[in-house]
């Protein structure tokens, strides 16, 4: 999906390649989905950013199909600004603030993977550890402290920052699911950790094998 | 016409680094006696004199704020 100030469609289009998928642009204004299997929601400024991270955005055209479609399961992926998206939609719970540091954070980040039983993470062991890039300035995670301790007793806190929390995000947590599975949002980038030749490694892989091979075993 | 305005400020337990900014600057300054400063947005709308308050407060809670996060309040400024 492209919004206007998107900038990490095209890394999660050839992240979708590489994986052995196919890549279909959306555009934000276009209300239909093209009976697309899943929609990732990309890293970037959309509407620059403007009143909050993702607040725009979330009323742009094609989210009504979007929320109804992951409302009946539609596997959806939000990378950083896509999370941000996310939780304005209220698709996830919580919201994202600037980071407590107050500085633009980017550098490579070892995650663990808490929960492997989502639609973008069964490609994972849980408790696996991976490296992959982390970029923002506004990623820390926020919630009250109810919904952080039902994120945590329902298992749908995704991926954990470790070895340093780098935005101050409530209890290192870098990316959760909704009830079902089959929304995961996270602030760290697993589109950029593709191809050994442009990323800390090809750790990021597996959030993609795992949309694949779900899909690979749902009948025609 | 009418002027409504709406201030969002975060709410007191969720972190305000922008604010955290601000009161190191004023150290910076000299000024003292400020021990805390909280940073919000301040919206000013140009209303039709009948736009009714639920109207506001709707828009005010799913676009202005993030009730998530944020807390709100509304006014009617006589012109």
């Amino acid at each position: 999906m492209t919004f206007p100030g998107s900038l990490d469609d095209r890394d999660a289009a050839r992240a979708v390649r590489v994986s052995g998928g196919e890549s279909v642009p959306l555009w934000h204004a276009d209300p239909d989905l093209h009976d697309v299997d899943a929609v990732i929601l990309p890293g970037g400024f959309s509407y620059g950013d403007y009143l909050r991270c993702g607040a725009i955005a979330r009323f742009s055209p094609v989210m009504d199909s979007l929320v109804a479609a992951a409302k009946d399961g539609l596997p959806v992926l939000g990378i950083c600004n896509g999370f941000q998206v996310l939780c304005e939609a209220h698709l996830l719970p919580g919201a994202l603030i600037r980071n407590d540091h107050r500085k633009f954070v980017c550098r490579d980040q070892w995650l663990r993977v808490d929960n492997a039983a989502t639609r973008w993470t069964s490609n994972y062991r849980a408790g696996q550890e991976i490296l992959v890039p982390v970029k923002n300035g506004e990623g820390g995670y926020v919630a009250d402290p109810r919904t952080l301790d039902e994120l945590e007793a329902t298992g749908r806190v995704v991926v954990r920052y470790v070895d340093g929390n780098p935005n101050g995000s409530y209890r290192d947590i870098a990316g959760i699911t909704n009830e079902a599975g089959n929304v995961v949002g996270l602030m760290p980038h697993p589109e950029h950790a593709v191809e050994a030749l442009t990323g800390p490694g090809t750790d990021g892989l597996g959030f993609f094998f795992s949309l694949l091979g779900v899909a690979a075993g749902a009948p025609a | 016409m009418a002027r409504v305005v709406v201030d969002v400020v975060l709410k007191p337990e969720i972190l305000d680094p922008q604010g955290q900014a601000i009161v190191g600057a004023l150290t910076r300054l000299g000024i003292t006696g400020i021990n805390d400063v909280r940073q919000g947005k301040h919206f000013e709308l140009e209303v039709d004199d009948e736009l009714d308050d639920s109207t506001v407060t709707r828009l005010a809670d799913t676009l202005l704020a993030n009730p998530v996060i944020e807390n709100f309040a509304i006014r009617r400024d006589p012109a």
